[in-house]
């Protein structure tokens, strides 16, 4: 019917509507607050998902980290808590024999939490971690090159004694305003060239300071330079985009009992950490608080849905009389019932619109206080909603208005017009 | 309303031509106002035929029902019944509108009924600021804009001072005059010798349907001014 969209239909509801302004509007307030809290909730869960998530940013996290522990059975003749150690063969096996990882990458690492002095530079000595690595490791655990440049495989090739390191390893090392890049350090006694500074954000809510005490230098270099032989300490390895990592891990696993003759049912024997599960997790979280928002915020909606189905059956019992006089002019049951429901929704969206907008301004308010803090160590960031949401806020209010004029509506065709006419 | 029924009506026969100007007499309780909303479809018969304009009006739906009531019939009622919050010419262009005219056409129409009853300078007030005789002015405006074959008033000066009912009556001759056929529910005995036909209702039956001397309501006016 195209008669429902006609500027009459429209002043029709208009003039209904505002027959009782403050009525109107108290209804209209139900409504209003229910999408504004729907939205409220939906963005403060969003704030704290983007707020936790930066601490993954740019991290590969369909990465897992893989290290030997000792074999836990015996096997193969060869006796339980034997240690072993993976070796650079290994890499090339896992990725012959596991098509869809993106990058295995292999390190060696010298130093660790709480370990003595072990980079010197002229008087000045510190104790960093030391990672011989794979220029890959870039990719999966993301620094910012503030300087010179990271190591390659020409460094890796050539086993050239470079180092990358971190800016608190600079301010450790060096006086300030010093030339940095081209100078040399002694770790563990042996001279690398610096070659590039990298600054670090914090990754899962660790330190960042600590995590800029480190210092890469090729997997190669490493090896020779500290007697590694072929040993490998542990592994970074990242699937490709499309499939994950904790599907693909038992195959690497496999790869690497078979390679050391361990039980094929030892899972001990290798430890590793798996971030896509860490991810999954939190990604696990937010979708259950999204829910709960959804759930809280459609709830208290119904509220102010239910404070205006019972305005619309007030409005057509007072309006029994109008009603009778419509259909004694002509109206047909279905133009009276049309016009209950249009009135209802029109009614749900505009207060709708209006929840909307407030909490858009809320949002734009908070946004605007958090815009000068830092807010790289809080746990909130951009508290905001998508477009996407704002259209399935919308489809809930148009739903829940005809919901709610459904039974007024009903109510009111059921007012037979002589009826109607008698009540005076 | 009660479960327990009543029967009104105990068996009507009786034919209006075209251009009459019948009036329905009775005390209160005669069946004459159930008779109205039966011819005027916002009741139904139990039993019984009604033939209007040569088809029979029975098992209708609301939606037919509406669709005839809106192009056959035009109502006038005792209290007016305009809608409060709608300006005179809006009332008055109320079943134009679902009938689905263009607003424009619409409200052009609603403005030369309003000029026919003598309105046209109070289109733009509200029920409110009308007086008695205004409102049921505009209610006859209302009742022929969308040019019906019948008029059916119940009581149309039941809450009108004489003066003014007779102002209204001179109005609805005039109507009558033009060719339209017109029932009207009454139980004062001026108003029905107004009209060419009284039909006398009581206890739902009729008990008298004569053609009576019409009485112009002009010159009752006059009379009645005199004895003042």
């Amino acid at each position: 019917m195209s008669k429902i969209f006609s500027r009459d239909s429209w002043a029709e509801i208009i003039e209904a509507l505002s027959s009782n302004w403050f009525r109107t509007i108290l209804t209209a307030f139900g409504v209003l607050w229910g999408i504004f809290i729907l939205v409220i909730l939906l963005a403060a869960g969003n704030g704290l998902e983007n707020g936790v998530k930066q601490g993954f940013d740019g991290m590969a996290t369909n990465s897992m980290f893989m290290w030997s522990q000792t074999a836990s059975k015996p096997y193969k003749g060869l006796p339980k808590g034997r240690r072993y150690r993976f070796k650079v063969g290994d890499v090339e096996a896992i990725k012959q024999n596991v098509p869809s990882l993106k990058y295995v990458s292999p390190r060696n690492q010298l130093g660790g939490f709480r370990g003595s002095n072990n980079v010197t530079r002229g008087l000045k000595t510190g104790a960093y971690n030391v990672y011989g690595d794979y220029p890959e490791i870039i990719e999966q655990q993301p620094m910012d090159i503030t300087s010179g440049r990271f190591i390659n495989y020409s460094d890796l090739n050539e086993k050239r004694k470079v180092a990358v390191i971190g800016e608190a390893v600079k301010t450790g090392l060096y006086d300030v305003g010093e030339d940095v890049l081209g100078t040399y350090i002694k770790i563990n006694g042996v001279n690398f060239m610096v070659i590039g500074t990298y600054k670090k954000k914090s990754n899962g809510g660790g330190d960042p300071e600590e995590a800029m005490k480190e210092i890469f230098v090729p997997f190669t270099s490493f090896s020779q330079a500290f007697n590694m032989a072929d040993n490998v300490g542990w592994m970074a390895i990242t699937a490709q985009d499309k499939s994950s990592i904790t599907q693909l891990k038992t195959q690497v696993f496999d790869v690497i009992k078979n390679r050391h003759s361990i039980h094929p049912e030892d899972d001990r024997a290798i430890g590793h950490f798996d971030l896509y599960e860490e991810f999954s997790k939190i990604n696990g979280l937010f979708t259950a608080l999204n829910f709960v928002a959804y759930f809280v915020g459609v709830l208290v909606l119904l509220s102010g849905i239910i404070g205006i189905s019972n305005i619309m059956l007030i409005v057509v019992k007072e309006r029994t009389k109008e009603i009778g006089i419509r259909r004694a002019l002509g109206a047909t049951p279905w133009s009276i019932r049309a016009q209950v429901l249009l009135e209802s929704i029109f009614l749900t969206i505009i207060s709708g619109m209006a929840g909307i907008a407030l909490a858009s301004g809320v949002l734009a308010l908070v946004n605007f206080a958090m815009e000068g803090m830092d807010t790289s160590e809080m746990m909130f960031l951009n508290p905001s909603v998508n477009i996407g949401v704002v259209l399935i806020a919308l489809t809930i209010l148009i739903v829940s208005g005809l919901l709610a004029g459904l039974i007024p509506a009903q109510n009111a065709i059921k007012v037979k017009p002589v009826d109607a006419l008698r009540t005076d | 309303m009660g479960s327990n029924s009543l029967h009104v009506l105990k068996g009507i026969d009786f034919e209006v031509a075209e251009g009459e100007m019948v009036s329905i007499m009775g005390s209160s309780g005669s069946g004459k106002s159930t008779l109205l909303n039966i011819l005027g479809m916002l009741d139904e018969a139990d039993e019984g035929t009604y033939h209007l304009d040569g088809k029979p009006i029975k098992n209708l739906n609301e939606k037919i029902a509406a669709k005839y009531r809106n192009q056959f019939l035009g109502f006038i009622f005792q209290s007016f019944n305009l809608i409060n919050y709608k300006t005179a010419l809006d009332n008055v262009a109320m079943p134009l509108y679902y009938q689905g005219v263009n607003r424009k056409i619409r409200m052009e129409k609603a403005h030369h009924y309003l000029e026919k009853v003598g309105l046209a300078d109070w289109a733009t007030h509200l029920p409110n600021e009308l007086s008695g005789g205004q409102k049921q002015r505009v209610a006859i405006a209302r009742a022929l804009a969308s040019d019906p074959k019948v008029l059916l008033a119940d009581e149309p000066t039941g809450a009108l001072d004489t003066t003014t009912s007779y102002e209204v009556m001179e109005l609805i001759q005039g109507i009558n005059d033009e060719g339209k056929t017109i029932l009207c529910v009454t139980h004062e005995d001026d108003i029905a010798h107004m009209c060419k036909r009284i039909v006398n209702l009581k206890d739902g039956v009729i008990i008298d349907d004569s053609p009576v001397q019409q009485v112009r309501a002009k010159e009752a006016q006059k009379k009645a001014l005199h004895h003042v």
